[in-house]
């Protein structure tokens, strides 16, 4: 059977959610995640410095989601997103976990998986010097992202990039990524 | 010159570009999707004020967000005023940053090992 995402939302649904959002990921929607999620931050007085990680990697991983997801295969269920994509932001003994997910096409896994493994098996000194190279030497792509999202999560939270392809058919793929915003780093 | 004064949204900062006084103001959040489309008309003007500067430039930036896609935007915003530095006029960057707030005193770090400008990092005590 071929990954299903309502079933995977409904999994990942338990716990304290702070934030559980799936369609389009557009600019009014990205606005509204993040007074959501900072508002219900400043209510559980949280501290500043986890607010911060948890709100500078909120932006990334929309934006991430905002500048590169894939169009939705043919027989899903929402046809009507120009660019689809699933957040669940839950509150976590000592952080929160931000979980992203979106459509990937079959021929950028590679590439995509290529950039993860390389901040993967990097040191947090590595990953600082691969965002200060990508800043000093890459383009803002046509897409509008800075090749940077990933990198910049990987820095903030100070933990490896937790993800995973789900093969939905042929074609397309769900990519979703699970980051841990922890309070003590 | 005329003044750049912008003001700020919760996606973008406000900005007080002030060639007669020399100074320079980026403050508060830069989370815009297109981060481009803000910060080229920031980046022409500075081009046009490095034909003639003042002897002494100071630029504060205040930021308590920015996305990656600002980054990149600030980096060119920098490399402007490190070309007015480098014909021999005095530029100052004020990088703040708030108490605890160590990625963005890093943020700072990054761009001040990357350009020839002489910064200084200020801590915001509340």
């Amino acid at each position: 059977m071929s990954f299903n995402v309502e079933n995977y939302l409904t999994d990942q649904s338990t716990g304290d959610i702070v934030l559980n959002y799936k369609g389009n990921i557009d600019s009014d929607v990205i606005n509204h995640v993040l007074d959501t999620v900072e508002g219900k931050m400043v209510e559980a007085d949280e501290q500043a410095k986890l607010r911060k990680k948890v709100y500078n990697v909120l932006v990334e991983s929309l934006q991430n989601l905002y500048h590169h997801v894939d169009p939705v295969p043919e027989d899903f269920e929402d046809q009507s997103s120009d660019r689809y994509g699933l957040l669940i932001v839950k509150k976590i003994e000592g952080g929160y976990k931000i979980i992203t997910g979106n459509f990937v096409n079959a021929e950028h896994i590679e590439k995509l998986e290529e950039k993860i493994k390389r901040i993967n098996r990097s040191s947090h000194e590595e990953i600082k010097e691969l965002y200060k190279f990508i800043l000093n030497h890459q383009k803002i792509s046509q897409k509008g992202g800075g090749g940077l999202g990933l990198v910049d999560i990987a820095r903030k939270t100070g933990n490896p990039l937790d993800y995973s392809f789900q093969k939905y058919n042929d074609k397309h793929s769900f990519f979703y990524m699970n980051i841990l915003v922890q309070d003590d780093i | 010159m005329e003044p750049i004064i912008i003001e700020g949204t919760p996606k973008t900062p406000t900005v007080k570009f002030d060639a007669a006084e020399g100074v320079f103001e980026i403050k508060g959040r830069s989370i815009p999707e297109n981060s481009v489309e803000f910060y080229k008309p920031l980046v022409d003007w500075l081009d046009s004020y490095k034909e003639s500067p003042l002897t002494k430039t100071v630029v504060n930036i205040r930021l308590e967000y920015f996305n990656t896609s600002s980054s990149k935007c600030i980096l060119d915003v920098f490399k402007k005023l490190e070309a007015i530095h480098k014909a021999k006029n005095e530029v100052e960057v004020n990088w703040y940053y708030e108490e605890d707030d160590e990625d963005m005193l890093e943020a700072g770090e990054d761009y001040e090992s990357i350009i020839r400008v002489p910064f200084k990092m200020v801590e915001i005590v509340e």
